[in-house]
């Protein structure tokens, strides 16, 4: 039993005042806070700096936390792992025999695509990374899903440049500190990145549910294409997300498009790498590529 | 060795330590998510720092003042990501509820306090959500937010636990 409080100022004015400017300070200070939400949902830069800020504080303690016991990987998953393990065991080796046989077809078709390419004189576009770091840690606290990059603005990053791991992509940067930066997820509900699907380009869009899955509408609603086991990629529209980086893949159709599972976990990734934001001045700013001979043996 | 003690037995706590550990605990614990090395896909740990809070408050009612909310809550929001400002608000207005219930229901028992506690985390956590996703659809975001709301219901026994050892450390006499 909790003692009850003696909130009753009884007869001393002073007490009476004290409690009531209280009261008044709390209920200002309160909507006034309500505003500053509003404000910075509204405008989500002006605000970062403070952020920023005080991330700059705990990120060499997350440094430290990293390098003694490793990265705690995606505890949800292991979780979620052994509820699910029958009935993926089943659907993964139905989807491996499937994958061998479109591999054996895909490996014919991307050397016949290296040939054509050499022949056009084509190259890849230059997709030199900015600068690669490593992923800290995340809010895990609240609906946002914010990551603390590694490497902040002392080695180029800035706000808007797509991150993504050996898999696929990661996210974009939010806002960049002098060591460290804030890495918006793909999973999160407000980040939407244009998307193709890889067998024949239809476009889509992917947008984040908050719970590590992706809902994906396609920009037709005749009718609904997908398929479990699609891939799917961005594909540069929009002019954020260079074309290409892997996105995806299509866990099961909805009522509205397609439920998909990012191809990179982020709490599973080792590096990151963190490339130029796909804009017409970088774009235009690569180098021009060098012509390659058609016919140079691979080393 | 010879210097005399001038402190006396039974002496109580240095007002900075009644003064600084409940504070204390609760900004460690809001800053604590962001030090771990653990990229969360969806939102896992429930809210260390506002669990303390309320604790703190249900169990010391006359310690803080009303309002605070405001530095403790602006604290919060720099470290869970959602917008800054909607902490400070929820906060002040969980205080004010606690302060309400603590004189509506004079002798509040363990049950009252968890759940007081209980409700006041489901609100703010739902609140704080749908401010920081006005766009998104409401029962999505609220969907999401659930299972961090009931596994935090369920630890408050244990917060209040760990808040009254800090209380007993606060106020230990010599």
């Amino acid at each position: 039993m909790v003692r009850p409080a003696h909130r009753r100022p009884g007869q001393s004015r002073k007490a009476q005042t004290s409690l009531f400017v209280a009261y008044v300070i709390a209920v200002t200070g309160a909507v006034a806070g309500l505003l500053l939400a509003i404000l910075s949902v509204a405008d989500p830069v002006g605000f970062a700096a403070l952020r920023v800020a005080s991330h700059e504080v705990t990120a060499p303690v997350a440094r430290g936390t990293r390098s003694v016991i490793g990265s705690i990987a995606g505890v949800d998953d292991w979780v979620s792992a052994y509820v699910g393990a029958g009935s993926q065991n089943r659907r993964l080796r139905k989807e491996l025999a499937d994958t061998r046989r479109q591999l054996v077809a895909t490996s014919a078709l991307q050397e016949e695509n290296r040939q054509l390419k050499a022949l056009l004189k084509l190259q890849e576009n230059d997709k030199a990374a900015v600068a690669n770091g490593y992923l800290l840690t995340s809010t895990s606290t609240s609906s946002k899903r914010i990551a603390l990059l590694s490497i902040g603005r002392n080695v180029g990053v800035a706000s808007g440049q797509p991150v993504r791991g050996a898999d696929g992509l990661i996210g974009r940067v939010l806002s960049s500190g002098p060591s460290v930066s804030q890495v918006l997820l793909l999973t999160d509900i407000d980040n939407i990145v244009p998307i193709r699907r890889a067998r024949d380009g239809l476009p889509a869009l992917a947008n984040g549910r908050g719970n590590g899955d992706l809902d994906i509408r396609t920009l037709n609603i005749a009718n609904n294409p997908f398929k479990p086991g699609d891939i799917l990629v961005t594909s540069g529209t929009g002019g954020l997300y260079p074309p290409n980086i892997p996105v995806a893949i299509v866990v099961r159709r909805t009522s509205e498009g397609a439920l998909a599972r990012p191809l990179a976990d982020p709490a599973q990734v080792d590096a990151v790498s963190v490339l130029r934001a796909y804009t017409p001045d970088n774009i235009e700013a690569q180098p021009v590529p060098a012509p390659v001979p058609a016919s140079t043996p691979a080393p | 060795m010879n210097r005399t003690d001038t402190r006396r037995l039974g002496e109580p706590a240095s007002l900075w330590r009644m003064r600084i550990v409940p504070i204390a605990s609760v900004m460690i614990a809001s800053a604590l998510p962001l030090m771990l090395p653990m990229v969360a896909s969806s939102p896992v740990l429930p809210p260390l720092g506002l669990l303390f809070f309320l604790c703190w408050q249900l169990l010391r009612i006359e310690m803080w003042p009303v309002w605070i909310g405001l530095p403790l809550g602006l604290w919060d929001d720099l470290f869970s990501g959602a917008p800054i400002g909607s902490a400070i608000a929820l906060w002040t207005f969980a205080s004010i509820a606690v302060h309400y219930f603590s004189q509506r229901i004079y002798w509040r028992g363990f049950f009252h306090d968890w759940a007081i506690a209980a409700l006041l985390v489901a609100a703010i956590q739902s609140f704080a959500a749908l401010i920081a996703h006005p766009d998104a659809h409401m029962g999505k975001v609220l969907g999401l937010v659930a299972p961090q709301i009931i596994v935090s219901a369920l630890l408050v026994p244990l917060f209040m636990r760990l808040t009254g050892m800090f209380d007993n450390f606060r106020l230990k006499r010599r």
